[in-house]
């Protein structure tokens, strides 16, 4: 019997590695058609400052997508890590402003970060509450947390080396440089390691997981705390390049991070996926939003594309497993 | 018609009585702390005009239970209060339909709103999570696309008697709720559409098995939710007088807070419309009271937050225990 599910894992991995492959050229197609339409329609799209802006203003939404993408690859969900973001930012902020080494005021995101994810990780594994009840909690804890305790108030005169944002590495943009790099460490390790491949088989399938030697509850446990890892990374690149950070959250973010997961080919039915994919929807996102703004579209109008964007992927993805689960029944 | 003879009919479990006679005791007492807490709690006047204000939250918790029974869940509802609550108000000023017309156009909005999610949910078979997310960005979308930020104001004065006028004392949209939460009840204790919400969550591929028609109902259950969440759009927009497009926002922490805390299992298969009702209470008296001991609003929704994770563990372990 273990043996049948790992040959079954093993030939739906082969079947996934083909179609990951294809959604990814797909998403860098789209990222470059639309900015050749968008660019003929008003050349100022193409702008090497509007394309970098679009970059930089972008990023920590990519950054964030990868802890996600894992998270949903294990066959969970949050929703908590917009307002997760918008906490992390703030005590960061706080922390440079009232005078601690930067340093510190760097890294207390990511050890946050890491805490809070994995806190919520174990009550998901272990004390097997549905992901969506834990994080929606989390969610109003964090944002009226925050709102009660900063009453919204504005972080200003951040010192000028708390803006880790504003460095550049070989003339590339921080911001960039670590989006680039997060990605490319993440998609080899969940490629190549056990324990990347460890959260591909919990997602797909647990008690096959299990019975192949990987434990799904601590597996949980490390992505969500891996997800807390990025989400704080995320929150650096977002909070040091502001000026002012504003102590409220985000609003909508979580949704714009589940979106870049979810359009860059991470199934929500667990299993399957890559950060790779999730970056490139990233970035492409970013690109419709402000593509929108050159051809005289209301910015009224993102959340109801984003919407129908999250919608379309999910519906083609799970299009696609029906018929291919159809081919495999009917060989 | 003794009470012997309809005991087994009724076939509730145990335990889920004593969890809504628990709820009921632990809200008794929550009542008389509040109420020796401060003077101005326990007056007919505060708890009716409570009573008003849990009066939204209260109709969509009432087909939130439905879909919580059945093993499914819709976080789009408070984006559904949101473009039905613009849609109403762009109908009227914008397409010039006049106000009853208005109304019956944005209760259909809602229930096609809803219709759609059950749609996906029953044929594609998308996770009702994930396509109420998709659904709750699109929706809240429209909206905002729709109405491009602008308000609606200057109802006539007749449309103020839902949100705001009294029937015998008691607040309109209360006897509403009320009648609307007896017809839930009803129909999920002695019909076969509320049986069969249990048997789905229960176990729905025996439900499959055993002839019920499994998507139909479901389809049934989303599309109510989509219909009272318009309802609900509705009576908010009598309530505070204006359209704005952020309407409704984060409902869905507060209905399925209310829904989870009244006892109805978020794995599906258990739950009433009476722990439902209670659930409502207790988090419309949380806030209340936090109020009035002069707590804010952004502090509620942490306690809100921690009521649910607690009561699903809670729930849960006890349910553990039991197997």
């Amino acid at each position: 019997m273990s043996a049948a599910a790992i040959a079954g894992a093993a030939r739906a991995q082969s079947g996934g590695l083909r179609r990951f492959a294809s959604q990814e050229a797909l998403l860098a197609l789209a990222v470059i058609g639309l900015a050749v339409v968008v660019g003929f329609i008003n050349p100022r799209f193409l702008a090497t400052r509007n394309l970098s802006d679009l970059l930089l203003g972008n990023a920590y939404i990519a950054i964030a997508a990868i802890g996600m993408s894992m998270v949903i690859i294990s066959g969970n969900i949050d929703i908590s890590v917009g307002a997760l973001i918008g906490v992390l930012a703030t005590i960061s902020g706080s922390l440079a402003v009232a005078g601690a080494p930067i340093l510190v005021s760097w890294l207390v995101p990511l050890v946050l970060g890491v805490a809070v994810m994995a806190a919520q990780g174990a009550v998901v594994a272990y004390l097997r509450i549905p992901a969506i009840v834990v994080t929606l909690g989390m969610l109003s804890i964090l944002k009226g947390g925050l709102i009660s305790v900063t009453g919204g108030k504005w972080i200003t005169d951040l010192p000028q080396n708390f803006h880790l944002a504003d460095l550049s590495f070989l003339n590339v943009p921080m911001p960039v440089v670590i989006m680039v790099l997060a990605t490319a460490l993440a998609a080899v390790w969940m490629r190549y390691s056990a324990s990347g491949r460890a959260i591909y088989a919990t997602g797909g399938n647990a008690e096959a997981a299990r019975l192949c030697g990987v434990n799904p509850q601590r597996t949980v446990v490390m992505v969500f705390a891996l997800h807390g890892f990025f989400a704080g990374i995320a929150t650096l690149v977002y909070a040091t390049q502001l000026r002012v950070i504003q102590s409220t959250t985000p609003p909508g973010l979580e949704l714009t991070v589940i979106t870049a997961s979810v359009v860059g080919g991470v199934s929500i039915l667990g299993g399957v996926g890559t950060v790779v994919g999730s970056t490139l929807a990233a970035i492409l996102i970013a690109e419709i939003t402000s593509a929108l703004v050159f051809i005289n579209v209301s910015p009224y109008w993102t959340d109801a594309l984003r919407g129908g964007l999250i919608l379309a992927t999910v519906i083609a993805d799970i299009l696609r497993r029906q018929r291919r689960a159809a081919r495999g029944w009917s060989k | 018609m003794s009470l012997a003879a309809e005991a087994p009919a009724r076939a509730i479990p145990w335990w889920l009585k004593r969890h809504e006679t628990l709820l009921a005791i632990i809200l008794v007492i929550a009542l008389a702390g509040l109420g020796a807490a401060n003077e101005r709690f326990l007056t007919v006047d505060n708890l009716l005009n409570q009573g008003r204000l849990m009066t939204e939250i209260g109709l969509i918790a009432l087909p939130m239970t439905f879909v919580i029974i059945t093993g499914g869940i819709d976080l789009s509802v408070g984006a559904v209060v949101g473009l039905c609550a613009i849609m109403l108000g762009y109908s009227w000023k914008n397409f010039g339909f006049p106000l009853p017309v208005a109304i019956v156009f944005a209760l259909a909005v809602g229930g096609v709103a809803g219709f759609v999610n059950g749609l996906v949910i029953t044929r594609i078979k998308v996770p009702p999570l994930i396509m109420t997310i998709a659904t709750l960005a699109l929706y809240r979308g429209l909206a905002e696309g729709i109405s491009q930020a602008h308000s609606v104001r200057g109802y006539p004065e007749w449309f103020y008697v839902l949100g705001q006028g009294d029937l015998f004392g008691v607040p309109t949209q209360l006897i509403v709720l009320m009648i609307l939460m007896l017809v839930a009840g009803v129909a999920l204790d002695r019909t076969t559409f509320g049986r069969t919400l249990y048997a789905i969550g229960a176990n729905e591929t025996a439900a499959r098995f055993s002839a019920l028609s499994v998507d139909r109902v479901k389809l049934v259950v989303y599309t109510l939710s989509g219909l009272a969440s318009g309802l609900a759009a509705i009576v908010l927009v009598s309530r505070v007088t204006t359209t704005r497009m952020d309407m409704g926002m984060g409902y869905e922490l507060d209905v399925i807070a209310a829904v989870v805390l009244g006892g109805t299992s978020i794995f599906g298969g258990s739950g009433t419309i009476w722990g439902t009702a209670i659930g409502l209470a207790m988090i419309q008296l949380l806030k209340n009271g936090l109020a009035l001991t002069g707590v804010k609003g952004d502090a509620t929704i942490v306690v809100i937050g921690v009521a649910l994770i607690l009561s699903v563990l809670i729930a849960s372990s006890l349910q553990r225990r039991r197997d």
